[in-house]
């Protein structure tokens, strides 16, 4: 999909592996756009298989947002890494190794109760990352901030609502709900739970306080999950490991699908 | 129609240009909120729209189309409701 929009590099894209980037903004712009590029795949899964047609565009809609916006990050991180490589040598051509996505985001869908509870958990932090982002000091950040905010308040609405339908509904909804917050709670706190680079990056006043980010998303869970009379989970088990490059065996697979095409046929458009 | 379906909901869009909202079509929804939501989705995708009304389907009562003869024929013949028989004075503007 990206291909399509942009000149095709076979040549530079053939090197998987870059020399290290100088700027210390690009690895977490990269991580930025593999966050959107995962979710949105995740969620263009459900093409065709929504529970109704409305619930399928809905999905869709929020895969396109947040393609949309991986795109900005990717083309940005290519222009700070300044080696030649494009969006799509990121985005296609990177081994999930590479990949610097939390692992929430690369969990399968499951059912639709497993989706909602994985977006809104990814909604309420992107949602208060993204405030941050578009008041910080790097411009085109705080422009693709700007733009992605909107449809990110959308997102956590969206999500939000499905949170308390579901989980104030009927004894089988409220039953996958509370089964898809066992499996997924121990990923949240990886979203704000800062790797070296971002604390690096924060002193550098690049990178909002994640605890401060943590406070506010913490808030907003409790305050939704009440209307959905929902139990914040206390489990303390924590799984972290995606944005540092150790991810669940879910990525390889989801990334065989995704870059197939330009593995297969490198340089391919249409 | 099976009782675990959802109703079906009428859904009226305003376009950034109009001054009326416009039928655009139905969608399904559990109550009214979600289909505000859902017409959002789907029927304002591509900039269709700023405002969205929502009427659930059952609300609206409908003329029967088998009564359309007498319903609506008589009125073909009677110009004269037109409001085009009069003279207008110059100095009224506008109309």
């Amino acid at each position: 999909m990206l291909r399509l929009m942009t000149p095709t590099q076979p040549e530079v894209s053939a090197v998987p592996t870059p020399p290290p980037a100088s700027n210390p903004l690009f690895p977490f712009v990269l991580q930025l756009a593999d966050t959107s590029l995962i979710l949105a795949h995740r969620l263009s899964e459900w093409c065709g298989h929504g529970p109704v047609l409305e619930q399928d565009l809905a999905l869709a809609n929020i895969a396109l947002d947040l393609l949309g916006e991986a795109r900005s990050y990717y083309q940005y991180a290519a222009e700070l890494e300044g080696q030649g490589r494009t969006e799509d040598d990121l985005a296609y051509l990177r081994s999930a190794v590479e990949y610097r996505n939390p692992l929430l985001v690369e969990q399968p869908n499951g059912d639709f109760a497993h989706t909602i509870v994985r977006q809104f958990l990814f909604d309420v932090f992107h949602y208060e990352l993204l405030i941050e982002l578009k008041a910080g000091p790097d411009t085109q950040l705080a422009a693709i901030a700007e733009k992605s905010l909107k449809e990110a308040a959308y997102h956590r609405k969206w999500s939000a609502e499905w949170m308390i339908r579901l989980g104030d509904g009927t004894p089988e909804s409220r039953q996958r709900i509370e089964k898809a917050l066992r499996t997924l709670w121990r990923y949240a706190a990886e979203l704000t739970s800062p790797t070296p680079l971002e604390l690096d990056l924060h002193t550098l006043g690049l990178v909002p306080d994640y605890a401060e980010l943590q406070a506010r998303a913490a808030a907003y869970i409790t305050h939704v999950f009440a209307e959905a009379t929902l139990p914040v989970p206390t489990e303390a088990f924590r799984q972290p490991g995606g944005k540092l490059g150790r991810h669940s065996e879910h990525l390889g697979y989801l990334l065989a699908e995704l870059q197939y095409m330009q593995r297969t046929y490198p340089g391919l458009t249409w | 129609m099976n009782n675990s379906e959802w109703p079906l909901w009428e859904v009226f869009i305003r376009s950034k240009q109009g001054l009326d909202h416009k039928h655009v079509g139905s969608l399904h929804a559990a109550d009214a909120a979600m289909a505000v939501q859902n017409a959002r989705d789907v029927y304002t995708r591509r900039l269709e729209g700023v405002s969205i009304w929502v009427v659930e389907s059952k609300h609206i009562h409908a003329s029967n189309p088998d009564e359309a003869a007498e319903f609506f024929d008589p009125a073909a013949d009677k110009v004269y409701r037109h409001p085009t028989f009069y003279d207008v004075p110059d100095s009224i503007k506008h109309m």
